[in-house]
């Protein structure tokens, strides 16, 4: 049987990779994924926690459905910030975050 | 679950993860988290999540990590590999990366409840659609709309964002 412990280490560390990709990575798509990566572990805490607290034989559903939004912004979120990408790409021709210095000095 | 299918995923969703923030190449970045990502679906399954398992699938491996593909493939990043790695960051990014992961063990390490193993679930007919678009449409419902308005706000935004010019 696998216990609730178990589910929160593997997410916690998932979650560590995603903020480590974040601070190590200089490419924002890159970054990007890693955001991605950080919301999926933190999603992963959540159906344990739904599935850990079933009273009289059925899951919390109310966290599945939180989980359900998670996964729509998150869809939105992609959307805008690829868009702002490509933008940002146009116009000084590289996704490196070393190149964006405008707001710096 | 099975212990050891349990350790099978997971073990796959670390090197995904692993995967993503090693390669120099963004395609295999994508597609290490698109392993990652059908290896997280497979624990939800396991959790008897069976839709959230089958929302993964669908939105984070089939429509946003091909969105991540198509912008990778669109943008030419081939100089981006030859950038030398900023050793500050990684130092920077192994301490807090690390220091999240002892400081979140220690908090799991003090929850003894969290040694039980899962209670058992009353055996269902058919999945967990139905339950779960109950509670969506009654006890949910406000959110759900909330959610309508933000993905139109958000491709109006993206329409505005991808325009040469704006007038």
């Amino acid at each position: 049987m696998v216990t609730l412990n178990e589910y929160l280490f593997l997410s916690a560390l998932l979650f560590s990779i995603g903020l480590t990709g974040v601070m190590v990575r200089s490419n924002v798509i890159v970054i990007f994924m890693c955001l991605e990566l950080m919301l999926s572990a933190a999603n992963l805490s959540l159906v344990a926690f739904s599935r850990f607290g079933a009273l009289n034989g059925v899951p919390v559903y109310s966290a599945q459905v939180l989980v359900f939004f998670i996964v729509t912004v998150a869809a939105a979120e992609v959307a805008v910030g690829l868009a702002i990408i490509v933008a940002m790409y146009r116009a000084r021709r590289s996704t490196d975050v070393g190149d964006m210095v405008t707001m710096k000095n | 679950m099975p212990q050891a299918l349990f350790y099978l995923f997971a073990a796959f969703a670390v090197l995904g993860a692993f995967g993503v923030i090693v390669n120099r190449n963004p395609v295999s970045s994508a597609f290490s988290l698109i392993g990652c990502f059908v290896s997280i679906a497979a624990l939800f399954i396991g959790l008897n999540a069976y839709f959230i398992g089958t929302i993964q699938v669908l939105v984070y491996t089939g429509a946003i990590m091909v969105l991540f593909l198509f912008i990778i493939m669109l943008l030419d990043l081939r100089a981006e590999e030859r950038r030398p790695l900023n050793l500050g960051a990684v130092l920077a990014g192994l301490g807090t990366g690390l220091t999240f992961l002892v400081m979140s063990s220690v908090v799991i390490g003090r929850f003894p409840e969290g040694g039980r193993g899962m209670p058992e679930l009353k055996a269902v007919a058919g999945s967990d659609v139905h339950e779960l678009g109950r509670v969506i449409f009654t006890d949910f419902n406000f959110p759900l709309q909330i959610i309508a308005v933000l993905l139109v706000s958000a491709t109006v935004g993206v329409v505005v964002l991808c325009k040469k010019e704006l007038h």
